[in-house]
């Protein structure tokens, strides 16, 4: 490279080249910053505090319209915030207290009440969100993001 | 000599040389050379060239497919236009439009109808033109670029289509959009960015609808205002190519535009806007209960162009069904014209008798193949439950593509060994996908129920 000359001609139009995306970059950066997402606040994205644990009989689904997502007490205690967006196609998961399983309606998925696939084309467990029992005993659900798993495991569940 | 012409000569009266400075060429035309000036003069005419091949003005030809699209795109600009004067881009406000369009508005309905209409009829015509320039291998060099435009604009037609479905923001456009987005999600790096970009967040909301409606009235309109004026203008420079015989040459003999064009497309369009007006009507552009974002419908299903993809999805994982297969037909669709070079066939219906058996054939394979697939993997096929061992991409996605590749792979072998040109294999492969993924827009449409499961619309 070195030993190349690089007439003046070649340099110029490098040099505008060079120029040319660099300013093509600025403003593909302010257009992708302008039309990004805003975050909002105290919504659907925020803290859920659900009240006293004792409130969830054991081997429940309860539904969280507000949270988007379904507070499960399993059999033994533990518990779960699953979210109701399918890991499909998006579509709002609804329960069936009949059989105990998550059926999804748009396109024939089903998933234990722990969100593991029984039934494709989901490629992947129900996604969770965090959930804590603060110090007086409240459930408190964190639903800022989604955790995404590939396989459901036993440390998902929380004990209180 | 047009110089002179076209000047306003001052001993005119006043009001004459108004109307001159406006119309400069003389109407109606006397003559040959008049009819050919005004069409090169006049703004809205100046898309066509002076003269026309006469055996192009076959109706059986074309069949005014692109003009219809220029026509469809017109109305619904001007439907379009009066619908945003009612219309709020807002959750709380979007759905109350609609009814307000329905009881308040006068003519709400009808041209809310003529705009919906107007606009799935467009994606329809638009594929039926795609195949008129392919069965009639209208897009041979020098035409080939101009075939890769309109492949673009039948993709910012659907993109326009969906952008639009969501706005009426009932049940219906909430879960369509919903599904038909999350196809997007599983493109592997940018699709989750992108996705949230669409959305304006992690699910479709207030923000995914400012978002549609700028993209559907203006940004969508624009690009394809743009694109549509390039192509017209290289058909024209490239002039419209000539029917002809397997066995004759094109007859070249030409005619004015006007009246022999201009008064066949005058005719076409008013008849289509009776047809147009009769049915937006008499019958009504779907409006079901307002969106409740905690319920989907069962079934969910996509818009109807959308279907095909979505029956994919049933049988493939989705990065295969929504991704991996589409972009595979996609690719080849823009390569077809740059491949296309061993027959010389321009404005040979199916290029040949050949052409035109094995055209016949691969359409029907293809409805048959597509309604066998669906039924074996409905109720045999379980390659996931037969191999529980490997990731469903590799049992659900790249074991059937590489059938379904091998498949393909054999039909056109077996298309060479009967005979058939590189050419008219290829037409034949392409017939035998088109005439499949027809087939499966048509079992998602009609053929699937609760649950998504398989049943008999009759």
């Amino acid at each position: 490279m070195s030993k190349e000359k690089v007439s003046r001609r070649d340099f110029v139009n490098i040099a505008w080249g060079v120029m040319g995306a660099a300013a093509l970059a600025e403003l593909s950066f302010v257009g992708l910053k302008f039309l990004s997402p805003r975050v909002t606040e105290g919504e659907f994205g925020g803290e859920f505090n659900l009240g006293p644990y004792e409130d969830f009989p054991v081997g429940s689904v309860t539904p969280v319209e507000a949270g988007r997502f379904y507070l499960v007490r399993l059999e033994d205690g533990g518990l779960l915030a699953i979210y109701r967006r399918c890991t499909h196609l998006g579509c709002a998961v609804p329960f069936d207290q009949a059989s105990g399983q998550f059926v999804c309606p748009c396109h024939g998925s089903v998933f234990t009440n722990e969100g593991e696939v029984l039934n494709q084309p989901a490629p992947r467990p129900l996604d969770l969100f965090a959930l804590s029992i603060n110090d007086a005993g409240e459930i408190v659900v964190d639903t800022g993001a989604p955790i995404e798993r590939d396989h459901t495991s036993p440390e998902d569940i929380v004990y209180v | 000599m047009a110089e002179n012409e076209t000047q306003t000569s001052p001993k005119e009266p006043l009001v004459k040389r108004v109307v001159h400075s406006i119309q400069r060429d003389p109407l109606p035309p006397e003559d040959d050379r008049g009819r050919m000036r005004i069409v090169m003069n006049n703004l809205f005419l100046h898309i066509h060239p002076t003269k026309t091949p006469k055996a192009s003005l076959k109706f059986t030809y074309t069949f005014g497919l692109g003009g219809l699209l220029l026509l469809l795109a017109s109305v619904l600009a001007i439907t379009g236009v009066l619908l945003i004067f009612v219309y709020t881009p807002s959750p709380d406000a979007a759905y109350d439009s609609m009814i307000a369009l329905q009881t308040e508005v006068y003519f709400g309905n009808l041209i809310r109808n003529l705009h919906h209409w107007a606009g799935n009829l467009m994606v329809v015509v638009a594929v039926l033109h795609l195949l008129r320039v392919f069965y009639t291998a209208a897009f041979s060099s020098p035409r080939e670029f101009n075939w890769v435009m309109g492949v673009g604009m039948l993709l910012i037609v659907i993109a326009a289509n969906f952008t639009g479905y969501l706005l009426p923001w009932d049940q219906l456009a909430y879960w369509a959009v919903t599904v038909g987005i999350s196809l997007l999600d599983y493109v592997p790096l940018i699709g989750e960015p992108i996705t949230r970009l669409l959305l304006g967040g992690s699910e479709v909301g207030a923000a995914t609808l400012t978002n549609f409606y700028a993209l559907h009235i203006a940004v969508i309109p624009l690009t394809l205002f743009g694109i549509a004026s390039f192509h017209i203008w290289r058909v024209r420079k490239d002039k419209i190519t000539v029917p002809r015989k397997i066995s004759e040459e094109a007859d070249q003999a030409r005619v004015t535009t006007i009246p022999h064009l201009v008064s066949i497309e005058f005719v076409f369009a008013l008849v289509w806007i009776a047809l147009l007006l009769l049915w937006a009507s008499f019958v009504n552009a779907p409006l079901e209960e307002a969106a409740n974002p905690a319920l989907s419908p069962n079934p969910a299903k996509a818009a109807w162009y959308f279907m095909g993809f979505q029956e994919l999805l049933l049988h493939f994982h989705p990065v295969f069904g929504a991704i991996v297969i589409p972009g595979m037909g996609l690719l080849a669709l823009l390569a077809i014209p740059y491949l296309d070079r061993d027959m010389d066939s321009v404005g040979v219906w199916f290029r040949s008798e050949n052409g035109r058996w094995a055209s016949l054939l691969s359409a029907n394979l293809g409805v048959i193949g597509a309604f066998a697939f669906v039924l074996l993997d409905e109720y045999w096929l379980d390659l996931p439950g037969w191999l529980p061992f490997l990731p469903s991409y590799i049992s659900n996605g790249w074991i059937p593509l590489a059938g379904l590749l091998l498949i393909l792979i054999g039909f056109y072998e077996g298309m060479k060994a009967l005979k058939a040109t590189d050419c008219e294999a290829r037409q034949a492969l392409f017939t035998l996908l088109f005439s499949a993924f027809v087939t499966l827009t048509f079992i998602g449409i009609f053929f699937r129920g609760e649950g998504m499961a398989f049943v008999l619309p009759f």
